[in-house]
């Protein structure tokens, strides 16, 4: 569909909406008539419909007019303040975009000298800060609660950001380029390759590794099946590889719970895990290098022991 | 040989189907209600989850119940008030049985998961276009018997059915425009911010000619016939009723201010939202006044005093319209539960309150009976029904507003102050009185359908109502 760039349009607007107020004006002025004399009778009109449905002929109420009126002499004033005809920009020269920036404008330079101390220290000195954590949690509960929870223990799906263990590593860096771009991660389905028979060989062996209760002869037929399909990206002993984001199955951790159907499931669909980057999110919001650098060192902070 | 009697059967077919969706259409909001508070309550199950199941209301209550109640009234006023009977009956029976139809494919598909995602026009192609021939033939019938009429002047209520008729054909046309892909699948003719406008300007012209103009020609026929007075100005129900026809037109981007629509039109969604005060309370007036003179009646009738509250929730909620869409308030008010407030003042109060009182009118006289069995459960349903809707908004209203103020609080280092989840939890006990109000509103249709059950029970169908000969000035 068109649209709609050529320069007649805009007259075509501006044409239309104000012929269309003047109209409307005139045809209010057309059918307004002399207000009743006191104690007059309004006129009844000759027509009956249905036995005994009839019509009076009050003049139009001045108030309403006055209302109707007022509410076209408003929009004639505010389209010429504001834009509306067309391409005119009004005169305040007001648009959405320069009032969102010179909001931003505003806050940047508001909260500049909060963040600016911040700014020259590191993450570890940050997340050490009360008054950093204090607006790090906010930060955390605005943007990353949703998913994390507010206590950042995760959920099904969900990393705890506070145990210590990291898919893709508890750095400050790596925890300040995972906020800012988020992370893919992707298991791939196994239940074909491996069938269904399998597949729980391969479970068994996985809760081995992990210390659980598990069938000591489906795991030691799982072995060679694991080293097999599972090693290249977790490892031949288990233990993950945080480069691609592949989780330690040994330290009894579980994203996606750690019982026996739960492992058979996983490894049958594979999982996909997306952790959307913020970078996006803040867009071009006000500070925003300080709020990655102070939700950094939040969440660096929450996996420190005190 | 021409017609002695008018056509009451498929009167009589739309009006009791319009207190079976009354019912079915409010059951599923009170549910939606109580989902937001337990959010399990259906078990998990995918076709009753809130998303399946909010369209489905929305359609239910609009179409199947509103629609129903419209088609209803408008083919029993056109014929009383034009002397004939209807134009091309087969095709009215069609209208009937196709609309039944539409509302059971949506029953269907809805909770399924097929949907087009455009608010209020959710249903897929083959169903738009079974629409569509519904619509057209339900414009057929109405202008024909408009042109076979006996009374020369054309009646008030059938300017507005009019209107209404013809501006919903092309709305539901132009907005369901769409590239099919399979039987339940399409995708609209009509991309970004330009399907987002096209969508607006036919979802506030639904609530302005299907929820408004529409209901207003009800209403200009059974506030003069229930108060026996003659209404107050013939005058300014024609400036009011070209003036809110024209000016519905242009308020459409009030839905989207502060999107990516240009400013321009965002600016004219606004100042035409405030031009449409005046006209919209000229309805209102027209009706009001006409009880002059008979407002003593207010005591005894309950009849009347729905179809009243009728007119002052209308007059409110199209204050508020306006308000909400000044580009500051809006700011606020967008995307909160002001909205949903907002829409059930109209739907509730407004379109529901209306509909109810007329259908009080109209069932006895469709089967021969002088009144409803019982008018003390009418007297118990208004006062539930205006109780229950006052609860909901003000609930809502405050909600919203909340919601609002709390969603741009920010502290003094520039974070918000709130996180989603806790003005969420701000909501509980709103959503608990919304949840009542809605039940009560919802016993009062149950009251009313029993109302209804026993009033045919003791009536007879009458399809023999005659067209008086003698023809009116």
């Amino acid at each position: 569909m068109s649209d709609f760039t050529h320069g007649f349009w805009p007259i075509y607007i501006s044409v239309l909406t104000l012929a269309s107020i003047i109209g409307t004006w005139v045809f209010l002025r057309s059918q307004t008539t002399r207000k009743l004399a006191p104690g007059e009778k309004p006129e009844l009109m000759k027509h009956t419909w249905d036995g005994d449905l009839q019509d009076l002929n009050n003049p139009l109420p001045r108030w309403w007019l006055g209302l109707f009126y007022g509410t076209m002499v408003f929009a004639v004033v505010y389209l010429l303040l504001w834009p509306g005809l067309g391409s005119y920009p009004g005169l305040l020269k007001w648009t959405q975009i320069g009032e969102y920036e010179a909001e931003v404008r505003k806050a940047e330079a508001q909260f500049q000298p909060v963040y600016a101390g911040f700014m020259q220290q590191d993450v570890v000195t940050v997340a050490a800060n009360p008054d950093a954590r204090a607006i790090g949690r906010n930060l955390f509960l605005t943007y990353c609660s949703q998913c994390h929870g507010s206590d950042a223990a995760g959920a099904r799906g969900f990393p705890n950001l506070t145990d210590g263990d990291w898919l893709y590593g508890g750095d400050p860096d790596t925890i300040r380029a995972t906020i800012t771009d988020g992370r893919s991660g992707m298991m791939p389905p196994m239940g074909e390759a491996l069938g269904a028979q399998g597949t729980k060989e391969v479970a068994n062996y996985v809760l081995s590794l992990a210390g659980r209760p598990h069938d000591a002869a489906l795991a030691d037929v799982g072995r060679p099946k694991f080293a097999e399909n599972c090693a290249a990206c977790h490892m031949p002993d288990g233990t993950g590889m945080q480069a691609m984001g592949s989780p330690n199955l040994t330290n009894n951790v579980w994203r996606y719970g750690g019982a026996e159907a739960a492992i058979i499931e996983s490894i049958t669909k594979g999982r996909n895990g997306v952790m959307p980057g913020i970078d996006q999110t803040l867009g071009t919001t006000s500070n925003k290098e300080a709020k990655l650098h102070l939700l950094t060192a939040y969440v660096y902070g929450l996996s420190q022991k005190q | 040989m021409e017609a002695t009697t008018y056509n009451y059967k498929v009167v009589r077919q739309f009006a009791i189907m319009t207190v079976v969706w009354g019912i079915v259409g409010m059951l599923v909001g009170v549910i939606l209600a109580a989902q937001l508070i337990w959010p399990d309550l259906t078990f998990g199950i995918e076709w009753l989850s809130y998303g399946r199941l909010r369209p489905l209301h929305t359609n239910a209550v609009i179409f199947a119940f509103g629609g129903s109640a419209m088609f209803a009234v408008s083919y029993y006023i056109v014929q009383r008030t034009c002397q004939v009977r209807l134009w091309a009956e087969k095709l009215a029976a069609f209208t009937f049985w196709g609309w039944m139809a539409v509302i059971v494919l949506a029953a269907i598909t809805l909770p399924m998961g097929y949907t087009t995602s455009k608010e209020y026009a959710e249903l897929e192609w083959p169903i738009d276009l079974l629409i569509a021939v519904v619509w057209v033939s339900y414009a057929l019938v109405f202008f024909g018997t408009i042109i076979k009429r006996k009374v020369k002047h054309i009646y008030v209520s059938n300017w507005f059915f009019g209107a209404y008729i013809l501006v919903i054909a092309i709305l539901h046309i132009v907005n369901s425009a769409e590239l099919p892909v399979t039987m339940t699948k399409s995708y609209s003719a009509y991309a970004g911010v330009q399907d987002a406008m096209v969508q607006w300007w036919y979802g506030h012209n639904a609530v302005g000619f299907f929820l408004t103009t529409a209901f207003l020609g009800m209403m200009y026929y059974f506030i003069p016939k229930q108060a026996g007075r003659p209404i107050y100005s013939y005058r300014l129900s024609v400036v009011h009723f070209w003036s809110l026809n024209f000016i519905y037109m242009w308020a459409g981007p009030h839905h989207l201010q502060y999107t990516a629509l240009p400013d321009w039109a965002q600016s004219l969604g606004m100042v035409f939202s405030l031009m449409l005060l005046a006209p919209s309370w000229g309805g209102m007036m027209n009706g009001i006044m006409t009880l002059s003179g008979a407002w003593h009646k207010l005591r005894t009738d309950p009849i009347l005093k729905f179809m009243v509250t009728a007119l002052s929730f209308y007059g409110m909620s199209t204050f508020e319209g306006p308000m909400m869409s000044i580009k500051t308030v809006n700011a606020l008010s967008h995307y909160t539960e002001w909205t949903i407030g907002h829409v059930h003042a109209g739907a509730l109060g407004w379109v529901a309150m209306i509909t109810i009182g007329s259908m009080y009118y109209l069932i006895p006289r469709l089967f021969g009976r002088e009144s409803m069995f019982s008018t003390k459960l009418i007297e118990w349903h208004f006062w539930l029904s205006t109780i229950g809707v006052v609860l909901y908004i003000a609930a809502l209203w405050i909600a919203g507003v909340a919601q609002g103020l709390m969603w741009r609080a920010s502290n003094a280092d520039g974070t918000l102050t709130y996180s989603f989840a806790q003005v969420l939890n701000t909501m509980y006990p709103f959503y608990g009185i919304r949840l009542l109000g809605g039940a009560m509103f919802f016993v009062g249709m149950l009251m009313m359908a029993y109302n209804v059950w026993k009033t045919v029970r003791l009536g007879r169908v009458v399809d023999d109502a005659p067209i008086p000969q003698a023809v009116h000035a």
